[in-house]
């Protein structure tokens, strides 16, 4: 599936309904081919989709495109890892500004939404996030 | 590539039982809604969910499941998930679903601690 020194396989995606679905697929993929658990190919899988629909719904991407890599690797410490970046060109966001979800605050109150960057933190082992008038950037690791 | 939910219901006395199948994003929590106020309409007042068919989530989804919560809160209902896989579990216990809905194993243990604590005044 990798080729010795390139070792990344780029994806981009419509903005359309279900389309992060072909994303996680592909995820799942690239997770079996490296001997990932089942449940943590499951944890990234929804990490993705939750970055996919957070660039759908609030990057206004003046290509109506997410583009996403999937790249493998490895640490001496660390072990084998693998590590999604979801790029869109949209209109970016502050990522300070971001007001953080709690239980308290979606249970009987109007805030429901939300969630998304927490779980993303929440599932995968390493986050960062880029943002700025050329879009949004998410690169997101999880070791094997 | 569309992966509809589809809801099944059974109605057992006052709890009714949906099955899921399929990923729950707004379309299937809006389903899974739909079906639920219908029965809460119809005098149910404990619900299980029973997600074991169902392998992928998204926060939207869940933020709709939520709001069922509330309503069967509101009404002093009982709201329980079972047979959960290990991302889902983190997830809802990541948003606090957790902390509003009890989580079981399988469809028998949340049966019987619906219908218990039902019957508890």
């Amino acid at each position: 599936m990798f080729e010795d020194g390139g070792r990344e396989i780029s994806l981009t995606i419509p903005i359309a309904p279900d389309m992060e679905l072909v994303a996680t697929a592909q995820a799942a993929a690239v997770g079996e081919y490296i001997g990932m658990s089942r449940d943590k190919i499951d944890e990234i899988k929804l990490a993705l989709v939750e970055a996919c629909i957070n660039a759908f719904e609030h990057a206004h991407a003046r290509d109506d495109r997410v583009h996403v890599a999937f790249r493998v690797g490895k640490e001496t410490v660390g072990g084998e890892w693998l590590e999604i970046e979801v790029r869109d060109q949209g209109q970016g966001f502050d990522a300070a500004t971001v007001e953080a979800p709690s239980a308290e605050k979606t249970f009987g109150g109007r805030r429901k939404r939300g969630w998304g960057l927490k779980i993303i933190k929440s599932l995968m082992d390493h986050v960062e996030i880029a943002s700025g008038e050329w879009g949004t950037r998410i690169v997101m690791r999880k070791y094997k | 590539m569309s992966e509809t939910c589809k809801v099944a219901v059974e109605r057992r006395g006052d709890v009714a039982l949906l099955w899921t199948d399929g990923y729950i994003n707004n379309q299937g929590g809006e389903e899974i809604a739909r079906e639920a106020y219908a029965q809460i309409g119809n005098g149910a007042r404990g619900l299980v969910m029973n997600l074991e068919k169902t392998k992928i989530v998204n926060s939207i989804g869940i933020s709709i499941l939520i709001e069922v919560l509330e309503k069967v809160m509101d009404r002093k209902g009982v709201l329980a998930f079972c047979n959960l896989t290990p991302t889902i579990d983190k997830t809802f216990r990541i948003m606090g679903l957790a902390q509003y809905a009890s989580i079981y194993a399988n469809e028998e243990e949340a049966l019987k601690a619906v219908s218990v604590q039902l019957a508890s005044p």
